[in-house]
């Protein structure tokens, strides 16, 4: 029954870079309910194209279905399922300045990243590493009274 | 050449060798309209709904296997067309629909009649697209019919702003479209068929199950030929009727919900399915778990998202049917056709035990019989449209097909309303063919304004209403699970039928005998006239067989005691 377990799982999707591709792409996930963990898209450098990154949580039964689905759309070039990936998410996070500076900044360090501004009453980091690795970042940066966290999202590339 | 946008728009409908375009002018599209006015190539049919004028392009489309085009205005008039749409894009159907758009400043600003036709239409069109400068008109506009009729055909959606139909520009309608993210596969992979192939070989009660993908590939003769060198059997699905012909002896009939005892009997007992076109749709399979469950399963679609949608399939073939049977017939040379002697036997002996069958009766007409008697007296000459509920089982039960495109009906949608303004399409595509509209008294009156559509343009169809007096297939469902309580389905109050289409130009025949429905039909052929003709039918009369909404294909309800009047 492997077939029907839902398993986290990571998409590309190169689509033709038109107006209103993206509302197509998540039209097509929300009317055939299917679920979109995280969603990212960007220009391809020097092509027509953009790059969208889609995580989600599906059986391989249904992965199967978004891929073909996603293939029907005109402006869809290539889907590509990962199985040999990197990946990587950034995230941003602000502390108040009064929390312990240097901890903070070995945390980020330690997820491959470091402070990127420091104001009057709040310091911002960023870290960039897996979605693993970023849950248990946002876990352990919760000692610091995080103000905010935004993460950005998975990108992946075939390895 | 230097033209209006709107010019460009008629120049690439002639272009596309449309001869009958459907639709209703409005603010947003006048320009259209204007040059529609000026040109010769192509009729205009005003229909009286905007609704009408997508089922109407439809209906031309179903009959002649091109693309049909229908043209509405912004707003109201696009969603007007959408149930339109939507009906087209379940059975992929090829339409081209051109609607009018506020002018490109006043988008996004609710402006009078503005509504986001592109973002509403998207999960109800193969593409759409909102056409951006008059640059790119003549480019969308041979892309809409391109992707429109290749591949799983569909419909698709021109929306275009007002102020791009007037400005002037360059119009080259291009030769070829270039769209490097769209390759329909057509030919299928031959180490596939080959394998497929194989499993026919090896298989002792295979069963070839046909789609209306049969129809839209127009592989009709093909299929035929293949069943024939195979003398496998034959199912058709709703949308299939008329493939294999009713003559063909290999054919059991339709499966399904309503399908035939012997039909359904086979698909649970086959052990290899063969399917082409057709997508395993809930009212073919009843409870999954239990369907063709003996079987390997040969799925043949254009569209790959088709295949393992539904069912878990053994030998997936992409591809267009025509070209994989074209691969398929001489790789069967020398099939042993005995092979499945012992199957056709036990098909043949389930067909004899439950045929397809009614009680006749003096007192009052039923519809089976309205079927099968316009059969005799019309058969092959005609086109049978179709709307939605009991009349359409009976009709796809019943009547005789001979060939595909014969039958034209919204299977996947189930739209009602759609038969009458589908005949006129239909019609004006084969104006030598006698063309009926085979509707229940609540259906028809979902587009009855089309009589006046009809009556203007000369476009004599035959409207055959088969008048229970109910919404008949929620009454049967209401009769079987909810225990007799009749919700808001009783139709006792009914217009005056013959009045109603004499005041709108047309002739009406009120019919209680069957001596009357024969001259009835004699006449309104004669006459040719378009026509209501309100068949008084036994009241009460279910679609059987029937198998309940989810339980198994071969636990059907057989028409054992069919009732004269409720008890
Ligand atoms: C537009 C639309 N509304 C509702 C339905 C649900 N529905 C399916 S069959 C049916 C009854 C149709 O009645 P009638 O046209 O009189 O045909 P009969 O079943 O009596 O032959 C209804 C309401 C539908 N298919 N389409």
């Amino acid at each position: 029954m492997a077939q029907v377990i839902d398993e986290r799982r990571v998409i590309s999707v190169i689509v033709l870079n038109e107006s209103s591709v993206l509302a197509r792409i998540t039209s097509l996930f929300a009317g055939r309910g299917y679920n979109i963990e995280s969603l990212t898209v960007a220009p391809i450098p020097n092509t027509q194209m953009s790059h969208i990154t889609i995580a989600t949580n599906s059986s391989a039964r249904t992965m199967e279905q978004i891929s073909k689905q996603l293939h029907k759309l005109i402006p869809v070039y290539k889907v590509i399922e990962h199985e040999e990936m990197i990946e990587k998410e950034m995230v941003l996070a602000k502390f108040p300045i009064q929390e312990n500076l240097a901890d903070i900044s070995v945390l980020a360090s330690a997820y491959n990243g470091g402070v990127v501004n420091v104001g009057k009453e709040m310091i911002i980091v960023m870290v960039a590493d897996e979605p693993k690795r970023i849950k248990h970042f946002i876990e352990a940066s919760e000692r610091y009274n995080p103000c905010e966290i935004v993460r950005g999202g998975v990108v992946a590339i075939e390895r | 050449m230097q033209m209006s946008g709107a010019q460009m728009v008629c120049e690439a409908i002639i272009a596309e060798g449309v001869k009958t375009v459907f639709g209703y002018p409005g603010g947003a599209i006048m320009h259209v309209y204007d040059e529609v006015y000026k040109q010769e190539g192509f009729e205009h049919i005003l229909n009286r709904h905007e609704q009408a004028s997508v089922h109407a392009a439809d209906g031309y489309a179903r009959a002649t296997g091109e693309v049909g085009v229908a043209m509405v205005t912004s707003g109201p008039g696009f969603t007007n067309a959408v149930t339109g749409l939507a009906t087209a894009y379940m059975d992929s159907i090829p339409l081209v629909v051109i609607s009018g758009q506020v002018p490109s400043h006043l988008i996004g600003t609710d402006g009078f009649q503005e509504i986001d036709a592109v973002g509403i239409s998207r999960p109800c069109t193969k593409h759409n697209f909102l056409v951006r400068s008059l640059e790119e008109l003549p480019r969308v506009l041979k892309e809409a019919f391109y992707i429109a009729r290749s591949g799983r055909a569909g419909p698709v959606l021109v929306d275009i702003p007002k102020d791009i139909t007037v400005e002037i520009g360059d119009y080259v309608y291009p030769d070829e479209v270039d769209l490097p993210s769209y390759k329909p596969t057509y030919k299928g992979n031959t180490r596939q068929i080959e394998k497929a192939v194989e499993a026919i070989k090896a298989s002792k009660k295979p069963l070839l199950y046909l789609g209306g993908g049969v129809v839209l590939s127009n592989a009709y003769e093909l299929v035929r030929t293949l069943a024939k060198k195979t003398q496998i059997p034959v199912v058709e699905t709703l949308m299939a009727r008329g493939v294999m012909g009713d003559k063909n002896p290999l054919l059991l009939g339709m499966l399904g919900m309503h399908g035939n005892y012997s039909s359904n009997m086979a698909m649970s007992e086959t052990d290899l399915v063969i399917s082409f076109g057709a997508r395993f749709d809930d009212r073919v399979t009843g409870k999954l778990s239990e369907f063709a469950k003996y079987a390997k399963i040969i799925h043949v679609d254009i569209d790959a998202a088709n295949i393992g949608k539904i069912v878990a399939v053994d030998y997936p073939i992409v591809g267009d049917i025509t070209k994989v049977i074209e691969v398929m017939l001489p790789l069967l040379d020398g099939i042993d056709t005995d092979r499945f002697e012992a199957w056709r036997s036990i098909l043949a002996r389930y067909e004899a035990l439950h045929p397809l069958s009614y009680v006749d009766s003096d007192e009052v007409i039923k519809p089976q019989w309205a079927i099968e008697r316009i059969g005799e007296l019309v058969g092959v000459d005609a086109i049978i449209t179709s709307d939605v509920g009991q009349h359409q089982m009976w009709a796809a039960q019943h009547y005789p097909f001979d060939r595909p495109r014969q039958w034209i009906n919204s299977g996947g949608l189930g739209t009602m309303g759609f038969g009458f303004p589908a005949a006129l399409g239909a019609k004006k595509a084969f104006p030598d063919k006698i063309v009926i509209n085979v509707t229940g008294d609540g259906s028809i009156l979902m587009n009855m304004q089309e009589l006046v559509t009809a009556a203007e343009y000369k476009i004599p169809v035959i409207n055959l209403i088969l008048n229970n007096h109910f919404l008949g297939m929620v009454r049967q469902w209401q009769t079987f699970f909810y225990e007799k309580r009749y919700s808001e389905t009783d139709l006792s109050f009914q217009p005056n039928w013959k009045a109603l289409a004499e005041a709108c130009g047309g002739i009406g025949y009120d019919v209680k005998t069957k001596a009357e429905f024969d001259f009835a039909i004699k006449d309104a052929i004669a006459q040719d006239k378009v026509c209501f003709m309100n068949v008084i039918v036994n009241r009460f009369e279910d679609v059987l067989p029937m198998v309940p909404s989810g339980g198994a294909l071969f636990n059907m309800m057989l028409p054992q005691t069919t009732k004269d009047e409720e008890a």
